[in-house]
């Protein structure tokens, strides 16, 4: 077995832990007096963190030249999916009892609803393409600028997180100042050294084909 | 033989190198696995288990305003609250609020009366105490049923007799300006005060308003306790507003000072927020906040959500206190 392997079980168990710990804590009735509320806020906050490791992959392998990162993105990405799509299913089943007409008319009547909405169905066709089937299929260009959605992604989600908190903003603006950071540095990447990073653009078009 | 050559006899053997990495995973699945779930704990800890107070005697049962819905459990109401000046988590309120001390507490009310009188909790608590069950809704969407225990707040403001010229009354609770240096009520020391404004995001010290008439309507009151105990310090120790027809934040915890005033006073919520909560903030299910609807709420014990009544379902007691007003524009 090799480390990038052993390194990939590590981060498999680590990003189930969360989970682990929440299912245990409902069975034993540990969830407060809403547990719903509990867990859509826990798995909400999980999206977001992976989301967030996930966009800061790139800065940290174009600064630090640690390549080898580039070989758990798409485990995190998956995981990000993963808490989104738990975080829709307890919304959708046990807040609306799964009602379709309550769910539209949620999504129209709160606005931050919608937005979380429409970050879900943009994580859907990315986590479709994550295989190196797909990969190949759309190329490693299109599959590329596909995957630049995880940008729009991550923003929606922000403003979903900061559109819920009625007034104590401390979390909701630690990950607006995250993000800020890791699209920051890709606009200040491009515009810097736009040479230097078409070849860059091309080494990563390789790389992507080549994820595993 | 080369000199630097290494013998065979000091190469690791395959097997015992193999172990010590094996070994060496292990650990770092192990650690990592308990130090992921420990960061888990620290962001999620959970409210204390146990929350003792005093039982307050002689309750009458009031029969004034008869509520037949399923009561929440004590358990629920004391792990569940809004308390900004302690902790911004619902579920972190009762832990950071266990050590608040609340004697001796004293209300001061004055302003616009005739006789102004600083009253003492002590003998607060020994005006008649009748328990009254209430809703309670939040403007965040979560609705509770709590056995208050209480008295009408009107009797306060009849002892000091508020002159004609007064037309709102405006409450404070206690703040110690988050440095615990208050000499009179604190958190025990080798703590921090309560919260700054900053971290709390909204200014402190906490205050509210009612229109004079709706502080002397019967449904208000000022309550001292919950389900026959004298009131837990995260439910707003020792004592606080109960308004059952408009959302949980008008009803202020730990009143420190009421005074009558002639202009509406200003309150907490809407210094933060203008556009998204109003003076009056009756409940109010066809006026929507500006990120949320108000029509549903959950009521906590239950799955699912439940219609959200106008004023909270007190419409036939108080919907004449607000003829002829727009309630859209008066949110």
């Amino acid at each position: 077995m090799t480390d990038i392997k052993f390194n990939k079980i590590l981060l498999f168990t680590n990003a189930l832990v969360p989970l682990a710990l929440l299912l245990f804590d409902a069975w034993r009735g540990n969830l407060g007096a809403n547990p719903i509320e509990f867990f859509l806020r826990t798995t909400g906050v999980l999206t977001l963190i992976f989301l967030v490791v996930g966009l800061a992959i790139t800065p940290l392998r174009k600064i630090f030249g640690w390549n080898n990162l580039i070989k758990f993105r798409r485990m995190i990405g998956l995981y990000a999916f993963f808490y989104a799509f738990l975080h829709l299913v307890t919304y959708s089943i046990f807040d609306k009892s799964f009602d379709l007409s309550a769910i539209a008319s949620d999504v129209w009547q709160r606005p931050f609803i919608a937005v979380g909405m429409l970050a879900f169905f943009l994580l859907i066709p990315l986590a479709i393409t994550s295989t190196n089937g797909m990969i190949k299929r759309l190329g490693g260009k299109n599959w590329s600028r596909l995957h630049k959605l995880s940008y729009l992604i991550a923003i929606l989600g922000a403003i979903h997180f900061w559109m819920i908190v009625k007034s104590d903003l401390k979390y909701p603006f630690l990950f607006a100042v995250v993000l800020a950071v890791l699209l920051g540095y890709r606009i200040y990447d491009t515009y810097k050294k736009p040479k230097k990073n078409q070849e860059k653009a091309q080494k990563n078009t390789k790389e992507s084909e080549v994820l595993s | 033989m080369a000199q630097n050559e290494i013998k065979s006899s000091e190469i690791t053997p395959e097997s015992v190198y193999l172990n010590r990495r094996n070994f060496i995973r292990a650990a770092l699945l192990g650690g990592t696995t308990v130090a992921t779930g420990l960061a888990y704990r620290f962001f999620n800890e959970p409210p204390p288990k146990e929350i003792v107070t005093t039982e307050i005697q002689n309750i009458t049962k009031s029969t004034d305003f008869p509520l037949e819905d399923k009561l929440n459990s004590f358990e629920d109401i004391t792990t569940y609250n809004n308390y900004y000046e302690f902790s911004t988590s619902k579920t972190g309120v009762a832990r950071a609020a266990q050590d608040f001390v609340t004697r001796p507490w004293t209300v001061e009310v004055g302003g616009l009366v005739q006789k102004p009188e600083v009253f003492d909790i002590e003998d607060l608590l020994k005006f008649e105490q009748e328990e009254r069950i209430y809703r309670f809704r939040c403007v965040e969407g979560w609705s509770m049923v709590i056995p208050w225990v209480g008295f009408p707040l009107k009797k306060i403001l009849d002892a000091v007799q508020p002159l004609g010229s007064a037309k709102y009354v405006a409450f404070r609770t206690f703040y110690d300006g988050g440095s615990s240096k208050n000499p009179e009520v604190k958190l025990p020391s080798g703590r921090n005060g309560m919260q700054s404004s900053f971290s709390a995001g909204i200014d402190l010290p906490y205050v509210e308003g009612l229109r004079l008439d709706e502080a002397n309507h019967p449904l208000t009151i000022l309550a001292t306790g919950l389900y026959g105990k004298q009131m837990p310090n995260q439910n707003g120790a020792p004592i606080r507003l109960i308004v059952p027809w408009k959302y949980g934040f008008k009803s202020i915890k730990s009143i420190v000072k009421i005074t009558l005033t002639n202009d509406e006073p200003p309150t907490t919520w809407n210094i933060a927020a203008r556009s998204e909560y109003g003076f009056y903030s009756n409940v109010n299910p066809t006026v929507a906040h500006p990120r949320w609807s108000q029509a549903t709420e959950r009521r906590i014990g239950e799955l699912g959500s439940r219609e959200t009544l106008m004023f909270n379902g007190y419409a036939d007691e108080v919907a004449k206190l607000y003829d002829g007003m727009d309630l859209k524009k008066y949110f």
